[in-house]
């Protein structure tokens, strides 16, 4: 989980969360929580609104004191720095632009409170610009710009002053969704041009999964995994992580042959057989995650319908245009979702509503979860 | 369509008509009544018509010796200029003190907020009048602000800047007159200051200590410009009637503080002169209109922004 692997010298921890709890009357928002974030590393926190992420980020900028714990920033404590002491700067959530102030002076703000002389300035506001593209719009105000153009002048604001660390609170949750996927990857390219180290907030699993180099689940206040992206998706620690992050069929059943290369489960509907070990022991409760895309949906029967595979009638087809996700019912009454690219613009005998079809996949597709 | 175009406009009208009609009765009409007397000829008790058709001769008859003699007698200048003083000064006191108090309670306990206002208003439920009269009181001869005052040697500062004319006297001074006023007016500059900076949202703040600045620097660069529409709506309230007022000077002023609200009462009421009387109140009225004009721009303008 930590950045640190055998044999290589990890890099110093950029950023290092020390065991950091917040208690608010009673209710701990945070709830010891630790994690080391490297330099140049794209951090997401992910989870659902009051899971304590917001207030982890407004720990960081120091809108809010640990209760306890500490907070280590290239080797400095960050405890008793006020936020305009901090060596970071935040993208607030809906942005927070001074609606008095012109693009230009919004973004020349930070730096006028560090005493740079007016050419430093606005040099320094003019190369910002740039790097957004908006110095066409430097004499606007914020509330005459579009949606997308506030998101950059927040974005050049926060980046004005060379933090060591960016912040970025829900940074693309004000904009539709067609803007937000476009803005996903301009925002990463320009971080990354700048080349800071970033921790991001947000409730959107996309978002975090195209943005972050690693991404921290949580709810209530702690950290449920912390992982690259597709780690997560693939092997998910608990239940909750499998259900959160992407679509995924739960399955319980008990473990009914445990063999060092691989295990076999029973469920209502069907036998897995998980081509890997795991660590348990025969007869435990044990649940399959089982992604819908790593399933294939035929009429006929595949060749070894013992495992891996279940047969349920087709009750509702939901079209995407890319891929089809079916909703099968099972024996037990079960669902279960299947999706499917459509890589054929017509198929004589498609699959519809009411059909009884085979779903199967292979021995590697699902993840065994005992937590 | 068109039908429910017409009931939809007349619903429209009606609905903004009834301000203009009000307005246009109840301010313009009589304004017009006391501009036509400014410019009017006595005749006996009554005035006499400006225009008149007499032996195919049209005659119109403005009489300026109102507005001339207002010009040339500085009694009346000095009026004026005093009015806008006080006013003026006034109006600043009750920003400084309003300010912090409309701060203090748009950042309080949201829970607390409605019991604050509430604070703020409660002297509205006693006479102005009598409030007034309470500080002729308080400020008297062994009054307790006077003892208070007196006792601390504060008079000996207020003589150093003439704000008194000798010490251990306050009533009748511009120190007394200011003071009533400051108090009668300061609700009407917390109200508005109060209600900016409750709707300020304070994400800016938190924004601008992200960014390096202060507390002391956020507030003058955040909160004070952003709570510009308070600050003149405020001065606005307090300054317009201050200018004008006549019941406060009249219980608390003196000699040295006649304002144009009692020139006026002596115009029309003591010397009957009403012609004469009516060019003090235009001219009044002008003198207030411009600053009301500026107060519409930026009320404009602040609307501009919020948009």
């Amino acid at each position: 989980m930590s950045s640190n692997s055998v044999g290589t010298v990890a890099p110093a921890a950029f950023l290092q969360i020390q065991d950091v709890v917040k208690d608010f009357g009673g209710h701990l928002a945070v709830n010891h929580v630790s994690l080391d974030i490297a330099k140049g590393e794209i951090f997401a926190l992910l989870g659902s609104s009051g899971c304590g992420k917001s207030t982890l980020l407004r720990m960081l900028a120091g809108f809010e004191i640990p209760t306890s714990g500490r907070i280590v920033l290239d080797g400095q404590d960050l405890a008793g720095l006020a936020p305009y002491q901090r060596p970071m700067n935040m993208m607030f959530q809906s942005y927070a632009l001074f609606p008095h102030l012109t693009v230009w002076d919004n973004i020349a703000f930070g730096l006028r409170r560090e005493g740079q002389s007016n050419d430093a300035v606005s040099q320094r506001v003019e190369a910002m610009l740039k790097l957004v593209q908006l110095a066409k719009y430097a004499m606007r105000k914020p509330h005459q710009l579009s949606g997308g153009q506030q998101q950059r002048v927040a974005l050049a604001r926060s980046l004005a002053k060379q933090p060591q660390m960016l912040l970025l609170d829900e940074p693309l949750g004000a904009l539709d969704k067609k803007l937000r996927e476009e803005t996903q990857i301009e925002l990463v390219n320009i971080i990354e041009q700048v080349g800071v180290t970033c921790v991001m907030v947000t409730h959107d699993q996309e978002e975090a999964m195209t943005m972050a180099s690693r991404i921290a689940v949580m709810s209530e206040g702690s950290f449920l995994q912390v992982g690259a992206p597709a780690d997560i998706y693939e092997t998910p620690a608990t239940r909750f992580v499998a259900d959160f992050i992407g679509n995924v069929n739960l399955m319980d059943g008990t473990l009914a042959v445990d063999r060092p290369d691989h295990v076999i489960i029973d469920c209502a509907d069907c036998k897995h057989y998980v081509g890997h070990g795991i660590t348990g022991i025969e007869g435990m409760a044990v649940s399959v995650a089982l992604r819908p895309e790593k399933i294939t949906l035929t009429r006929a029967a595949p060749v070894d319908p013992g495992f891996n595979a279940v047969q349920g009638t087709i009750k509702e087809m939901s079209y995407f245009g890319s891929f089809t996700v079916y909703h099968l019912t099972l024996a037990s009454g079960a669902p279960l979702k299947v999706s499917q690219a459509n890589t054929e613009r017509h198929v004589d005998g498609a699959l519809s509503w009411g059909d009884r079809a085979w779903a199967h996949w292979s021995p590697s597709a699902h993840v065994v979860l005992t937590a | 369509m068109l039908a429910r175009l017409r009931t939809v406009l007349t619903g429209r009208v009606a609905v903004i008509g009834v301000p203009y009609l009000w307005l246009l009765l109840f301010f313009l009409l009589p304004f017009l009544i006391v501009a036509r007397i400014s410019v009017s000829d006595m005749e006996n008790v009554s005035f006499k018509d400006l225009i008149s058709f007499k032996d195919g001769v049209l005659l119109v008859s403005l009489k300026f010796s109102g507005y001339q003699f207002i010009a040339s007698d500085s009694l009346y200048i000095s009026a004026y200029l005093r009015s806008v003083q006080y006013a003026a000064a006034t109006t600043l006191l009750c920003l400084f003190i309003g300010y912090p108090f409309a701060y203090f309670m748009a950042r309080a306990r949201h829970s607390a907020q409605p019991a604050l206002l509430m604070l703020v208003m409660l002297p509205f439920w006693t006479s102005f009048l009598l409030r007034v009269y309470a500080w002729k009181g308080l400020l008297s001869e062994g009054g307790w602000v006077e003892t208070a005052i007196v006792g601390l040697g504060l008079d000996r500062l207020l003589y150093a800047v003439e704000l008194i004319e000798a010490p251990g006297r306050l009533m009748h001074t511009p120190f007394s007159l200011v003071l009533g006023m400051t108090y009668t007016y300061l609700p009407f500059m917390i109200l508005p200051l109060y209600a900016t900076l409750a709707k300020m949202d304070l994400r800016l703040l938190e924004a601008a200590s992200d960014l390096g600045a202060t507390a002391w620097v956020a507030f003058w660069k955040i909160t004070v410009p952003l709570s510009k529409a308070g600050i003149i709506a405020g001065s606005m309230l307090v300054f317009i009637p201050c200018v004008g007022e006549f019941v406060i000077p009249e219980l608390l002023g003196g000699p040295r503080t006649l304002m144009i609200g009692r020139v006026m009462w002596d115009e029309f009421f003591s010397n009957n002169d009403w012609p004469m009387a009516s060019s003090v109140a235009v001219v009044m009225v002008l003198l207030i209109i411009v600053p009301l004009a500026i107060f519409n721009k930026y009320q404009a303008e602040a609307q501009e922004v919020r948009k």
